[in-house]
């Protein structure tokens, strides 16, 4: 008879999927049309930010020690308590700030929050892999709930469009992953991290070509999730048809999920072929640098220019994944916190961007908001200082330890090059502050809708200023998940 | 006292002032009564309170005084330091005076959205301040980077025309410079284990590291003073800035640029600081000479005033390069000069502007039989730039002057120079605007100044006479330093020569 396994490490995400199997009934059983479907997903989002919530404090008392189950497929360690939380945390928000949304446009049905759930769910499965096979079933479930979520607004050619093309492009990523899995379980005999670990460290610099191209294939489908360049064609595409709301949780929690994974999978299993892919993460890391801050520029589209802004932060959070240090790892985990809270904080200011009952994207409508809704334009404007990595704001700091990584790695041209290519992009975000507070009014636009949206500005706005006066709990979780990772 | 946190009091004080205009609610005319009143109090608070520290300020020693600490990022071994010496506290001095008298010069010109333009000088002067105080880099590098914030708002809302195009360009070309210095900054953290400012002074950089430091801190610094051939932001800036907005850019934030290299470049990094001393004296006499003949052929005159900053400051980097005391005194005087001189010329530019809407010289002329009042200050102050023995602009460029002929007469010639060419184009802006027949038609009514305006002149004038005939107290404040500063530079000399001697 087989042992039980130890079913404490997976609590959480235990307890998650039984929610969500839970209210997914609730929402079955619930009485339909017109009303009643707004009052079930209402009842059911508020229902899941709970779950959410308290599935926090479940993550939250795992921390401590590096703790496996299910035949060594599944870790859980303080890095993945850390980004556990930074992604629940994401989720919440996104479901905050949707709920509004949804019901102006008629698309208040409760499959949305729940399928926001199953996505949580597995990316906490992907940030707690320990198996190739394990990452790919975590990955599939986040995968296949996005598809869904981003042409939700099932009306709308263009969320249907998103949706379609990342689901394709998805899949070929997924594909690209599996090859890759396939190729290196092929050449060592193992999918397990721990023993592929070992195999690496003891090979004394002789790895076959097969493993080396299966490395890089998995490398390829990890770049398509945290739309990294060459593989971030999707991301302008999706995140512009997408709905609102779901370009905010696009934007943080499945990108916070991919880079944790990326993270895990070249520190932990193939750590010991360091210098193999190293010199890949740079160039990927120069590239999408590069792509973000040039190719923004020109758009007229908000959603698109933070589409291209994620790819230009996905580069500096890589650069502390190319320095492949205790410290590089830190600093991108402290960036991932912070480019949370300012990138949910940007898109809910664009969710209050509406004109006459209708939302607007055009950078060019955001023109003298400064003079109808002065605290909404000066969160803005906090908003994109901070993302520029202007000080005092967070997201300064949120590069500076990035490039603090870099520099005492000795990656002196990838360092330049990064805080070269932060100050073009500067220029498109000073461009929203132009309109913002130089340009004089079209028409104002509508006051902010909804008390939530106004209470997430308010703390996200105060998160970004006050962030510098007390950094220390921040740093030192960080410091404490990035050692999690090196110590196993 | 020594407990009590002053410095950091100094510096916050005006960003609570602007919490609180920001919490001011109303009636239209009502915010904007008691924006400006919070802002003008605030600030001459603060400059009471400055006063007291010079009062207290201790002219006997080198070290750094009012010292605060407290542990910021523990596990970066990064803290909130702060403190002044004889170099800083004449900065803080010109930064606490000048800004209630910006305010106090947009009391009725600014009526657009008032209550943020107070709160951007607020923040802006709570940024200057804590950038002259700051004893440790990365706070250090806090500061100097956000005052581009405050900076880059007031051009672009309360500017001229093409205010886009000269915030834009003042951002991003100071941006540029300084992340440069970011990346230094970091290098010097792991070389010396610590950003503490008093800690790097005596750490000694090997050479190589030395003279990329001292590269990337130039990037930044050159920018910000700003050097030729990189000082082409300065003339947008200052014309579509708005008076005050062009007041507090000449007279403290080109400062940043100067203080950053007696502070940083000097002592930190001494044997490359030599090294490129030719460099810094080509730059800098081509900036005097260059820029003094392009401001003779301007045709608008905050233009005229930006490019002869230009000159101005291409003194200083001679004076503090020739590593003399006379020649780095004279160079902290001619910034404290500046500050003052082209702040006030720019403020009396703003009092014809704020009356005919045209900085056009050609839309003067004959101004001194409708404006004797505004004659006389404008010469005094016109006199001050050209450096008349008597005013403050006298002390500075004549120390300098002395200092760059002990070091290098060739440097002195060409330097003195620029005097010439700095009388002409002055005195010729001058009768261009103040002599002559009053033909134009606009100008029959023109009134003289106000007693706002002359409230506002006044102190301006009486430093320019005081420090121009009495300077020793300024002196007194920041001899102990320098003459510390040099004996560290020339101790590290000499170690680095017995090096590369036993090294042969």
């Amino acid at each position: 008879m087989a042992d039980i396994p130890n079913i404490i490490p997976a609590l959480p995400e235990l307890f998650l999927a039984a929610i969500g199997m839970a209210l997914l009934m609730l929402g079955v059983f619930h009485k339909t049309g017109g009303i009643e479907d707004i009052k079930a997903s209402r009842l059911i989002s508020l229902l899941t930010i709970v779950a959410l919530l308290l599935t926090v404090l479940l993550v939250s008392t795992l921390s401590g020690g590096r703790l496996v189950t299910f035949g060594n497929m599944f870790v859980s360690d303080t890095f993945a308590v850390y980004c556990k939380v930074l992604v629940l945390i994401g989720s919440a928000l996104a479901i905050i700030i949707s709920q509004g949304f949804l019901e102006r446009h008629d698309m208040a049905r409760f499959e949305y929050s729940i399928l926001i759930l199953f996505a949580t769910l597995g990316m906490m499965m992907m940030i707690s892999a320990n198996d190739l096979i394990s990452l790919y079933i975590g990955l599939e479930l986040q995968s296949l709930s996005l598809y869904v979520i981003a042409s939700f607004q099932r009306d709308d050619t263009r969320s249907t469009e998103a949706g379609l093309k990342y689901f394709v492009l998805g899949a070929v990523a997924s594909g690209m992953l599996l090859y890759g899995s396939s190729l290196v379980y092929g050449f060592t005999g193992t999918t397990n991290f721990d023993q592929l670990a070992n195999i690496f460290a003891n090979n004394h610099g002789e790895t076959s070509i097969g493993v080396i191209f299966g490395v890089v294939f998995i490398l390829a489908a990890l770049a398509f999730k945290v739309s990294a360049v060459p593989f971030h064609m999707w991301t302008p595409d999706v995140y512009e048809g997408a709905p609102t709301p779901v370009t905010a949780f696009f934007s943080v929690a499945p990108k916070i999920a991919a880079l944790a994974l990326f993270i895990r999978v070249m520190v932990g299993p193939f750590g010991g072929l360091a210098s193999e892919w190293q010199q890949i993460v740079i160039l990927i890391s120069v590239a999408s640098m590069a792509l973000g801050a040039f190719a923004a520029i020109n758009q007229t589209n908000i959603k698109r220019m933070m589409a291209y802004s994620s790819i230009g932060h996905a580069g500096y959070a890589l650069i502390g994944l190319a320095v492949g240090t205790e410290a590089g790892i830190q600093s991108v985990l402290i960036y991932l916190a912070i480019y949370l809270v300012m990138n949910i904080g940007v898109f809910t200011c664009i969710l209050c961007m509406r004109r006459d009952g209708h939302m607007v994207e055009n950078i060019r409508d955001l023109a003298g908001m400064n003079r109808a809704h002065p605290m909404l334009a000066l969160v803005l404007a906090i908003l994109m200082f901070s993302v520029a990595g202007i000080p005092p704001f967070a997201g300064f700091f949120g590069k500076f330890y990035i490039f603090v990584a870099a520099i005492e790695a000795h990656l002196y041209a990838l360092a330049i090059f990064g805080v070269l290519s932060s100050v073009v992009g500067t220029f498109y975000y000073l461009r929203i502050i132009q309109m913002v507070y130089f340009e004089d009014p079209d028409e104002a636009l509508d006051p902010p809708a909804g008390k939530e949206l106004t209470i997430v500005l308010t703390v996200t706005g105060l998160f970004v200023t006050l962030f510098f006066i007390y950094p220390a709990p921040i740093l030192s979780a960080a410091a404490a998940a990035a050692a999690s990772l090196f110590s196993g | 006292m020594a407990q009590l946190p002053i410095l950091s009091l100094l510096t916050f004080l005006p960003l609570v002032g602007a919490i609180f205009i920001l919490t001011i609610r109303g009636d239209e005319d009502v915010v904007k009564r008691n924006a400006r009143h919070v802002a003008l109090w605030t600030s001459l608070i603060n400059f009471a309170l400055s006063l007291f520290i010079w009062v207290h300020f201790d002219t006997t020693t080198a070290d750094f005084q009012f010292v605060e600490s407290k542990p910021w990022m523990p596990s970066y071994n990064i803290g909130y330091k702060m403190g002044i010496d004889g170099i800083s506290m004449l900065f803080v001095l010109l930064t606490t005076l000048l800004t209630p008298i910006c305010i106090l010069a947009s009391w009725e010109n600014i009526n657009d959205r008032v209550k943020e333009y107070m709160i951007c000088f607020l923040v802006l002067e709570t940024f200057m301040i804590g950038m002259f105080c700051a004893l440790d880099l990365v706070v250090f590098y806090i500061f100097f980077e956000a005052v581009l914030i405050p900076m880059f708002l007031i051009i672009g809302v309360w500017g001229g025309p093409r205010r886009v195009y000269a915030s834009f360009k003042l951002f991003l070309y100071t941006l540029a410079g300084s992340v440069l210095m970011l990346l230094a900054i970091m290098a010097m953290y792991f070389d010396a284990g610590t950003t503490d400012i008093p800690g790097l002074m005596v750490h000694r950089f090997p050479p190589e590291l030395q003279t990329w430091l001292w590269l990337a801190f130039f990037a930044s610094f050159a920018v910000k003073i700003p050097m030729w051939p990189v000082h082409t932001w300065l003339p947008d800036a200052h014309v579509e800035a708005p008076t005050a907005g062009s007041v507090i850019l000449a007279a403290v934030l080109l400062k940043f640029g100067g203080y950053g290299l007696l502070r940083f470049s000097l002592p930190m990094f001494p044997d490359a600081s030599v090294m490129f001393t030719p460099l810094i004296y080509t730059l800098s006499i081509i900036a005097i000479i260059y820029t003094s003949l392009v401001a003779l052929a301007q045709e608008d005159m905050k233009k005229l005033i930006a490019y002869s900053s230009v000159a101005h400051m291409g003194f200083v980097t001679i004076g503090a390069f020739t590593l003399t005391v006379q020649g780095i005194e004279g160079s902290i005087y001619q910034m404290l000069a500046h500050g003052i001189i082209s702040a006030a010329l720019f403020l009396v530019v703003g009092v014809v502007y704020d009356r005919i809407h045209s900085r056009e010289i050609s839309a003067y002329g004959g101004l001194v039989h409708r404006m004797p009042g505004y004659s006389l200050i404008f010469m005094i102050f016109m006199l001050g730039s050209v450096g008349l023995p008597g005013t403050a602009g006298f002390v500075g460029e004549f120390l300098v002057l002395v200092g760059a002929f002990k070091a290098n007469t060739w440097v002195a010639a060409f330097a003195a120079t620029g005097l010439i060419l700095g009388a002409a184009y002055m005195l010729y802006l001058y009768r261009r605007i103040i002599f002559g027949s009053l033909t134009k038609d606009s100008l029959t009514a023109i009134k003289d100044v106000s007693l706002r305006e002359v409230a506002i002149f006044a102190p301006l004038i009486v430093l320019v006479i005081w420090m121009g005939i009495y300077p020793a107290p300024f002196l007194e404040i920041m001899h102990v330093s320098v003459e510390n500063m040099i004996i560290q530079i020339e101790s590290a000399l000499n170690a680095s020569a017995a090096i590369s001697i036993a090294g042969q």
